[in-house]
Order: C-alpha cells, then structure tokens, then sequence
C-alpha cells in the first residue's frame, strides 16, 4: 500500500472514519429494513476509502458537494451521526431540520455544500465553489463527488471547460463503482473515463479506492497544488459498492453476481486492508481496533436511539425556509 | 428629472452595486467587450476588468450551475442570459438546484444570485428567441420573478436584486432597451411585492406587466375618451404578488382584465385572474378576463406574429364589454 501520513493519529483518524461510515450505513440499513425510516437510502459501503482518503486532505473551510450516495462524503467531512440519523428519520433536529433527509444533507460548518439527489447536479455547484475561491483570492479547494454514472451528463462537460479555462481548484472525484444504477458501467461509457477530462487539458488519475492510503496520498498531492493555482484535477476512483443501487435493489443477481460482490468484500474491503496494516506495522493492536469499533458501534446506537425518540418538525415549519430574509 | 434608457438603467444599477459590493459579479456570453448583443453591459468591463464581467463558453447549465454554487460560498453572481428562450436549457440549474437549497437545507444554504433575461415578441425573430417565460419560473417556489416595465423600474429593481438572499429573475422587454422614462440620479430602490397605480380610475382595473404596461396606458387614454376610468396596475414583481393593490383597486372598480405577454393558458394571467375570483368574487360585476399571448409558438411573418400579443385595440374592446355588461362566455 501506499504510504502517505506517517503520524499515528492520523492512520488512526482514517481508520475511525471509515468504520463510522460502514457503522452509519449498517444503522441506517436496519432502519429501512424496520420500517422506521421514511423512504430509501442509497448505501455509501464499499466506498469507504474514496470519501474518507480525500477528506482527510481537505480542511473545513474546503468544500466538497456530494451526491445521492453522499453519507460517507458527509462523515468523512466531519458530521455528526445524531444530527444525520435525526435527519434521515425527518426529524427537527436533523442537518436540515428534517427538510432534506438523506439525499440532501448539508453541513456547512464542515464545508459540506449538500448531497445533490440529481445525478450530476452539483458539478456546476463546485465548480462555482471554486470560481468563488478564486475570485475572493482564497486557496480553498472544492472536491465535486460523484460516480460513473455522473458522467453521462452534459453539465460535466461544460463546466470542466470552464474550469480547465480558468484554473479554478476544483477537484472532480468520480467514483466508479462499476454500476450506474443498475446497468453496468462499461454499457454507458464508451471510451476511456480519465481521457475525457484530459481532452480539456485537465490532469487526469485513476486509483485504487479500496486502499485509503493510496487515495490520500493522492489527493494531498492533488489539494496542495490545487491550492496554487495548479488545478483542476481528475480522479477516477475505482471502487464498488457492496448494497444495491438503493437499500430497496435486494434481488440484483439480474444484472451483478454474487460471486462478484462476494469477491470485492473478501479480497478488497478498504477497512478489512486497512486494519491489517495497521496491525502488521504495530500501528494498532487487533484489541485497541476492536475497541475502537466498539465504540462506534456503540456512539451509532445511541445516535439512532436519540434519533428516533426526537421530535419531527412543528407543521409550522413547512413553508419557513422557502425564501431567505 | 433626466431621462435615460431602460438600458442604460440596467447598466447603471449593475455598477452601482458592483461599485457597493465587492462580491457582486456578472457572468454570460459576450458580456465584456461585446456588453451583450443588446450593448445593454457596454462599458462595466472596461470599469470592473474580466475578473469580474465574465465572458463565459456557450454553455447556459453550465454557467448558471457556477452562479449557484458561487453564490452559495458568499458571492452575489448576476447571470446574463442572452435570451429569455434559453430558460428551457438552464431548469435544473435554476429550477431544482437555485430555488431549492434555501429549503432542502432547512435555511443553511442561501443562494444571492439574479438571473436577468428578457422576454417579448414582435422583433421578428421566430419561435426560439421570443418567448415569455415568466410563468414557468414564477411556478417554482423559491424564486422571485420581477419585470420592470421602464427604464425606472428596471433600474429599482435590478438594485434590489441584486441585494436580496434568493435567487430573482429579472425579464427585460427586449423591444423597451431604447425606451426612455425619467429616472433619479440619486439612489433609489423599488422594494419587491409593492405595485405601482400608474393611472388611477373608477371603472376597470388593467393590471399588466413588463411591456403590457405600455399596452395597457394607451388603452385606458383610449377608453377615457368613452368615458370609461381605466386603473392601470404594474404588479412590477409576480413573486412576489403584491395581492392586496389588486384587491383593493378591483373592489373599487368591479371588472379587471389581466395582460401579461406570457402564453395565456396556465399563465399570469390566469393565476391573478385566479386570486381575484377567490379573493374579491362578491365585488366582481364581470368576470376577470385574461389576455396572453396567443397559445401558439411565435411565428417568424410580422403578419402573424402581430396577431399573437394583446394590442391596446384588443384590451379597448374586452374592456368596453366588460364595462357594457357583456358577458363573456368564451374567449
């Protein structure tokens, strides 16, 4: 693997955020399951190393716009599991006051602009994020999540332009889980995903996204010069996610094997490769791990209770916030 | 007082307040050098440098997708939308992204942009560079839709605007550019949801917006030589609908036509026509009649297109029967 942060604490800090993403998914999996959570989710499992490996190079006054599968990118910004299970149970202490629910999540405190539940639709959102860094004489970066299917839109094309145009730092980070809902992604894209940015003269990677390390290492290269006025960047993430396209998609075996998802969660977990190093460079004993996991487990838990004993929102709240004072 | 174009106002609002405020800029196609086909921008690049009048690709999603994100990081963007007709592309920029994060995030987000566009027909130039969209945005909760019909208005309300925390859109008659109407060289501001009586009169309120305005003046001075007291009425915003001016004027006078250049069906018109039935019914001595513009795409022939926008010949005579008594069971 990799070798990207040398500190402990911050091997540490990766490892914690990746099983607090797996631990909030898991949760929020079983509130679908129980009936207890209004509508769907989509599941960000699997993907851990993505979110977690470019958030860390990323401060709170950098931003990042996240999408339809957006609870990781949210955690990995720093959110809180109380205010996020609140807000996926539509309550009034949720992130958005129950307005949004899980495929709007917006933390601003963090730099979280918001997961955007068209596919797509926030490319423009940080591209102008990094148009006003600029602007302003900031070195902010922007982060712009999104997956493969994203890439069949137009309005990625037409803002890589723009930002290729102007320098702007922005960094798009496709994450190619392999399916654009549930149609494999070599049936939607023809050609080479990389060589589309680069025909905008745009620095284009790809990466292993199940190995946290090699993802950050990345990203703090890709952020840093960004951050000089080197930018934009491309990177394609090679990933998978382990659910369906949403918690509903249980019998997928039409267009995704079980032989296949079996493989990616035995040979390549980001969390399971990640643990292992930890304990093989006497980072972390597999006790201190199995601690920490614990305690996550345990903070998840008394999240999801507080979450579902909280109150929704006063029915007066339904038309507040439509326009800004 | 001087007197200046609706042009000129529009410039001279844009660089007072990017005079006022740093974190105003404007963004669109040729809107630097070239100050847009309508030269309405003509000398704000000279003044404010490309930093900030920013001449953007072909590409109307994608520029309007950078205001909204600039503007949710603390800019205050104008976007320049070359024509009225480009709507149509921008929607999901505008329409579920802009209108939406205020309320997707329980009021964290706010986004301080201004779309401005223009509307109106008659300038022989076909179906895709004519319309009058006003009612697809004024539809989606979240966005303002303001539409001067002078050169002072166009000025007040740029202004506010520019400084309000929503995203607005502003539609400019095209054909009113070089229109001219006295406008102070002090500062001022028209606030958002107050109309303005431009005519006072007993018989029949004309509430009309935008160019329609103009329509409806040359009505009632015609009416007036008939005796009959048209009150005109420029709601000067749609959203918001400054309801109780309307109310109030149609209890006085018991008959309105509304005029909007927008296509009549499921347009303004039909919306106040709407609110004055439900809100002012047992004042009413006629129904509220609606004139749009014809529900047809605007034909290129000036001898068609002219027959599909409300004329100030037409409005006299809905309004003669309205006041004669006539009742008008089919348009």
């Amino acid at each position: 693997m990799a070798k990207a942060k040398t500190n402990t604490e911050d091997y540490l800090r990766m490892y914690r955020q990746m099983v607090r993403i797996r631990t909030f998914e898991d949760n929020a999996n079983q509130l679908y399951l129980s009936a207890k959570m209004p509508g769907l989710t989509h599941m960000y499992s699997g993907e851990e190393a993505v979110a977690v490996g470019i958030c860390e190079a990323l401060t709170d006054d950098d931003r990042i716009t996240s999408t339809h599968r957006g609870h990781g990118h949210c955690v990995a910004k720093g959110a809180e599991f109380k205010e996020m299970f609140c807000e996926l149970l539509g309550k009034a202490e949720g992130y958005c006051r129950g307005k949004g629910g899980s495929m709007h999540i917006a933390d601003q405190s963090h730099g979280n602009l918001g997961a955007n539940a068209i596919v797509g639709g926030s490319m423009g959102i940080a591209t102008g994020s990094a148009l006003r860094a600029k602007l302003q004489g900031s070195d902010d970066v922007t982060v712009c999540f999104f997956g493969d299917g994203a890439t069949a839109q137009g309005l990625w094309y037409e803002v890589m332009n723009m930002a290729a145009l102007w320098k702007l730092p922005v960094i798009y980070a496709c994450e190619n889980n392999g399916y654009s809902e549930y149609t494999k992604t070599e049936e939607i894209a023809a050609g080479s995903i990389t060589a589309r940015a680069e025909a905008f003269g745009i620095e284009a990677h790809q990466v292993d996204g199940q190995d946290v390390m090699a993802v950050n290492a990345l990203a703090q290269k890709l952020v840093a010069r960004a951050r000089k006025g080197e930018g934009p960047f491309f990177i394609e993430l090679m990933t998978y996610r382990y659910h369906g396209h949403h918690v509903g998609d249980i019998n997928r075996e039409y267009y995704r094997s079980k032989d296949e998802e079996k493989d990616w969660k035995d040979n390549r977990d980001p969390i399971i490769r990640f643990r292992a190093h930890l304990v093989s460079e006497g980072i972390a004993s597999e006790d201190e791990i199995d601690a920490i996991n614990a305690e996550i487990e345990k903070d998840a838990a008394e999240a999801v209770a507080y979450a579902e004993a909280a109150a929704y929102p006063d029915v007066s709240e339904v038309d507040m916030h439509v326009y800004a004072a | 007082m001087r007197e200046i174009t609706l042009s000129q106002a529009v410039n001279e609002a844009i660089a007072e307040e990017m005079r006022r405020d740093p974190t105003v800029f404007l963004m669109g196609e040729d809107v630097a050098e070239a100050g847009t086909p309508f030269k309405v921008l003509s000398g704000l690049v000279e003044e404010f440098g490309t930093e900030r009048i920013i001449d953007t690709p072909i590409s109307e999603p994608g520029f309007v997708g950078l205001a909204v994100g600039a503007a949710m990081t603390g800019a205050r963007p104008i976007v320049d939308l070359m024509f009225g007709d480009f709507i149509y592309l921008v929607m999901d920029q505008l329409c579920n992204q802009a209108a939406k994060q205020h309320y997707m995030s329980g009021g964290k987000l706010t986004v301080p942009m201004v779309l401005r566009t223009n509307m109106g027909a008659t300038r022989r130039s076909a179906a895709q560079h004519s319309q009058s969209l006003q009612a697809l945005v004024a539809h989606i909760p979240g966005l303002k839709v303001a539409m001067p019909s002078s050169a002072y208005e166009a000025k007040g309300l740029m202004k506010t605007a520019i400084r309000d925390n929503n995203p607005v859109v502003i539609f400019e008659d095209k054909l009113m550019y070089q229109d001219k109407a006295p406008v102070p060289e002090e500062e001022y501001l028209i606030p958002f949801g107050e109309a303005f009586v431009k005519r006072e009169g007993r018989d029949i309120t004309l509430i009309a917006t935008s160019s329609m305005v103009q329509v409806a003046e040359k009505a009632a001075m015609a009416l007036a030589q008939e005796g009959i007291e048209a009150e005109v009425i420029d709601p000067r915003t749609i959203v918001p609908l400054d309801e109780a001016t309307l109310i109030e004027s149609v209890k006085k006078t018991s008959r309105a036509i509304v005029i909007d250049e927008g296509h009549q069906s499921y347009g303004v018109t039909s919306e106040i026509a709407s609110r004055l039935n439900e809100k002012a019914f047992y004042h009413l001595d006629a129904p509220v009649m609606r004139m749009g513009a014809m529900d047809v795409p605007v034909p290129f022939s000036p001898a068609l297109e002219d027959l599909t926008v409300p004329t100030p010949q037409a409005v006299v005579e809905a309004a003669r029967k309205l006041c004669g008594g006539e009742m008008i069971h089919a348009a």
